[in-house]
């Protein structure tokens, strides 16, 4: 990267370029093309990785949660309620507070992260596996399957709407609270965003940073609705005659 | 994979639930021969279900056994035994997230039938249960509640049990089309010969449907077991002279058929085939104000004649 975030040097993002950059104009496309190699396609890789591991591990996380918790109905409370109260933790308290013991890097960011994902997640995955119906699940032992056939010919195909709902939720909220990963780390969209608001507010590069940001939850969001079509064609059909 | 209808022998079997009195099962003992259709009917309460359910453990005794074809349902491993064991419910339960053809193919794929295999069979039972065979490419959400019971019988038979267990399967589908379902069912049933427990809780349905019913009263005693005839003719007691209903004299009616009558010679009347039961023929003649029946054979031609009072003697 070609900037720090403290230190006070100067930031060699925009002020030497053509009269919209020095205007502080509402958008200047030369500073985007000058700068899409050095600042804004980095970033956008970096918070599709950021984002990618936080869903990544949030989802495997919030499945084991959500198979202890319903598997053993006890567990299911105190599992929601850890998860409600880190997702109640205001994002940029959360970073900080973590900073003291996992520093300024990339776990502290992925640690934030992923817990903002576990609620929608298990909360999903939880509904999804416990609204199977009683009638559907009768048929399923009174046929011969085992439990465990059970869980993964019905119970689990049948919660896929349910979690890949949650999914998308939580794919789209995590790019774009990964924005604030800035603020511990010189990545990510967050990062152009941060510094332009110290440079004179820097409209360029905000609305460039911000709009990438708007995109690739975008186009997340999209793949997941594409996906949801493949793996879940019953849930789309009407009754045809 | 099974074949062959199963005898079944409920052998004093019980079923009490911890902390209450009375029994939802109580020393039930009754033989349903190979081959045949047995309903279980009576008042709620009167644990019909929970018999039906002892059978393939989805309910576990208390007491007792019961027996398929001599050997006791406890020595089976108990999903060997639920996949010997068709098994239909009032709510269909099928697999919402597969086919028609994987809901058929259910057992079948436990038991390690090949794609294919399952394919053809499912042609075939879709063609069996008065689906077409288009049909295997839908979804549940797709069809009907009548045509989804007929999915719910075709997986129930699709790997050829010994044994099927039906729990109030045409209850929650309106009168035509349960009617309908009932006569395919019976129709199905002359071809598959399984044998079947039918719960119900409507003694009309038990009456249409049932070789043998087995009236249950509450508290899950037996009151009595015997053929719809003889039920109706000779109740036990007056529980079970109650539980059919004042009507049973008519309702016995519609256990026989024109068949069975010696007929007069071809006479001018209401033409009405063979086949038709007593009841409804006697039915016709009231609407129609008349007291002369023309019988006809399968391709309309008549063949005698019948007078209400020789219907009704």
């Amino acid at each position: 990267m070609n900037f720090v975030l403290a230190g006070g040097s100067v930031i060699p993002n925009f002020g030497e370029g053509s009269s919209c950059e020095t205007n502080n104009g509402w958008f200047c496309t030369e500073w985007v093309r000058g700068h899409w190699g050095d600042t804004l396609q980095p970033a956008l890789v970096q918070h599709v990785e950021l984002a990618l591991i936080a869903i990544g591990i949030g989802f495997v996380l919030a499945f084991a949660l959500a198979l202890s918790g319903f598997r053993y109905r006890l567990l299911d409370p105190p599992i929601g309620l850890a998860a409600d109260f880190l997702y109640t933790i205001p994002s940029l308290a959360l970073f900080q507070l973590l900073v003291p013991f996992t520093g300024l890097t990339r776990t502290t960011v992925e640690i934030a992260l992923v817990s903002y994902t576990l609620l929608i997640l298990y909360r999903n995955m939880i509904e999804g596996l416990r609204t199977v119906p009683p009638d559907v699940l009768e048929a399923a032992r009174g046929s011969g399957y085992s439990r465990a056939q059970t869980f993964a010919r019905v119970e689990l195909p049948l919660a896929l709407p349910a979690v890949l709902a949650g999914l998308r939720i939580a794919t789209v909220s995590t790019i774009s609270i990964a924005t604030g990963a800035a603020f511990v780390i010189p990545q990510g969209l967050g990062a152009p965003i941060f510094i332009a608001l110290q440079q004179n507010i820097f409209k360029t590069e905000i609305f460039t940073a911000g709009g990438l940001t708007v995109a690739i939850a975008l186009i997340a969001d999209g793949l997941l609705v594409l996906a949801q079509r493949a793996l879940t064609p019953w849930t789309r059909l009407e009754r045809q005659t | 994979m099974p074949g062959e209808a199963a005898e079944l022998v409920f052998d004093e079997a019980t079923k009490q639930y911890a902390g209450r009195s009375e029994h939802a099962v109580d020393h039930l003992s009754l033989t349903v021969p190979a081959g045949e259709i047995c309903v279980l009917v009576g008042p709620s309460g009167g644990g019909k279900t929970t018999a039906l359910k002892l059978v393939n453990r989805l309910i576990s005794l208390s007491s007792g056994d019961i027996r398929i074809d001599g050997k006791s349902i406890l020595d089976f491993d108990v999903t060997e035994l639920r996949r010997g064991i068709g098994y239909v419910i009032q709510q269909v339960g099928l697999f919402p997230h597969m086919t028609v053809e994987a809901n058929i193919g259910t057992v079948p794929r436990l038991y390690g039938r090949s794609r294919k295999w399952i394919h053809t069979r499912s042609q075939e039972l879709l063609e069996l249960v008065g689906l077409d065979p288009s049909y295997a490419k839908r979804y549940p959400a797709q069809l009907s509640g009548g045509e989804r019971q007929r999915v719910g019988l075709a997986r129930a038979i699709a790997a050829d049990p010994p044994l099927m267990l039906m729990d109030e399967p045409f209850g929650a589908i309106d009168p035509i089309v349960r009617a309908r379902l009932q006569d395919e069912f019976l129709r199905l049933q002359t071809e598959v010969r399984k044998t079947v427990v039918f719960v119900t809780h409507d003694i009309d349905e038990a009456i249409k449907i049932g070789d043998r019913i087995a009236i249950l009263r509450r508290g899950g005693r037996l009151a009595q077991y015997d053929t719809p005839t003889a039920i109706l003719e000779r109740p036990a007691d007056d529980f079970v002279a109650e539980f059919v209903g004042h009507d049973r004299a008519l309702k016995a009616l519609a256990l026989h058929t024109l068949a069975e009558f010696d007929l007069g010679p071809p006479k001018k009347g209401v033409h009405v085939a063979r086949s038709t039961t007593v009841r409804d023929a006697l039915a016709l003649l009231i609407d129609r104000h008349a007291d002369m029946l023309a019988v006809t054979d399968a391709d309309g031609r008549v063949v005698g004649s019948l007078t209400m009072d020789e219907l009704l003697a």
